[in-house]
């Protein structure tokens, strides 16, 4: 019960402190659940959140569910969910109820006006933590290259190019024993 | 039953959107389309608060569309709507990966799969810097290259990085430390 709390809780600082869109998360949650609490590894991390791009549903809190359900099984998953959800549930509703031109006020436009300079710092800081364990040769790099460029310059889905680098991995890893 | 039928409509969001925010989209326009839940404007300005808030847009726009047609109760079953299909399809791929996880191929797929998720995250990453440092509206308005570049934005995004990355008392603070520190600089000097 009190490891269900702790991924309620986590869940929901990952939750409440993603501002900016699902990208936002990834600093906030390589220091809840990586660092802090060491539930997963970097690599988990990539692994979660390549798996999510292809799937059903809101990247953020597919993550999260495998990251509880690898914690406490089926269940913690399901209380992972819900705990991302949280935060957004109860701060969209009071503003629905309350401010309904929440977005027009001056003060929050220069605010998240700030806040999204210091999330391009965040973003550039997690994807070095996360190069150390992602672009291991030169290989990884190519599709780091080729993704990064790709997603940058054309319309295509993620799902897209999520499917081709795992098929690159696969090609690389396992043709190659054969032509040893 | 309005309850079961937020719940229904954004279960079919939550199963059909791949591919994160912006894919809820096109699903909203069909709703407001087919309801009278909300407009085409509304949508708009829910786009504006979701970036004004924490939380992922699908289940900002779940969450707001629920209160406003049945209250608080709407807004519950509207969000667990979205989330139910992302529960039970990573629950069931997690019971088939554990089988597989020390498969050959699996593992050499994933040795593909990080470096792209990185590159996925790096062009995320790109893209927020276009909007947040750079100009590029202004700079087509007046043709002066010195317009391109947002200066505070840039000596914010230094100092931040200088915070974050080598300053040794402050780099380890929690990120949110720096997120609330940028949101104060943004009001007094943006």
């Amino acid at each position: 019960m009190k490891e269900l709390l702790d991924i309620f809780l986590a869940s929901f600082r990952v939750g409440i402190m993603t501002f900016g869109g699902g990208y936002a998360m990834l600093p906030i949650l390589q220091r809840e659940v990586v660092e802090t609490r060491k539930w997963v590894t970097e690599e988990e991390i990539l692994d979660y959140y390549a798996i999510g791009q292809c799937l059903p549903g809101i990247i953020m809190v597919n993550t999260m569910i495998f990251i509880g359900q690898k914690r406490k099984g089926n269940i913690g998953g399901i209380v992972a969910a819900l705990g991302t959800v949280f935060p957004a549930l109860i701060i969209i509703t009071v503003i629905a109820a309350l401010l309904s031109n929440f977005a027009d006020v001056p003060a929050v436009k220069h605010a998240f006006a700030g806040i999204r300079v210091c999330v391009c710092v965040l973003i550039f800081n997690a994807v070095l933590k996360l190069w150390k364990s992602s672009v291991v040769d030169w290989k990884c790099l190519v599709i780091f290259i080729a993704v990064a460029l790709a997603s940058l310059l054309t319309d295509l889905t993620p799902v897209l190019f999520v499917i081709l680098s795992a098929a690159a991995g696969i090609a690389i890893n396992c043709l190659g024993v054969k032509n040893k | 039953m309005i309850l079961l039928r937020l719940w229904w409509e954004f279960f079919k969001i939550g199963l059909f959107s791949v591919g994160g925010g912006m894919a809820t989209l096109p699903f909203l326009y069909d709703i407001a389309d087919r309801t009278a839940w909300f407009t085409y404007d509304q949508i708009a300005d829910m786009l504006a608060v979701s970036e004004s808030t924490p939380g992922p847009i699908g289940i900002n726009m779940a969450t707001y569309t629920g209160f406003t047609t049945a209250g608080i109760p709407g807004s519950i079953a509207a969000t667990l709507g979205i989330i139910t299909p992302g529960i039970i399809i990573v629950l069931l791929i997690v019971a088939v990966l554990d089988r597989f996880r020390r498969n050959r191929y699996v593992e050499a797929a994933f040795y593909g799969l990080r470096p792209a998720s990185t590159g996925l995250i790096a062009a995320a990453g790109v893209l927020v810097v276009g909007i947040s440092l750079l100009n590029v509206d202004v700079f087509r308005e007046t043709g002066n290259f010195a317009d391109v570049f947002n200066i505070k934005a840039i000596i914010l995004a230094a100092l931040l990085l200088y915070f974050t990355r080598w300053c040794k008392p402050t780099k380890k603070l929690h990120p949110i430390v720096f997120i609330a520190a940028s949101a104060v600089v943004g009001i007094l000097v943006f």
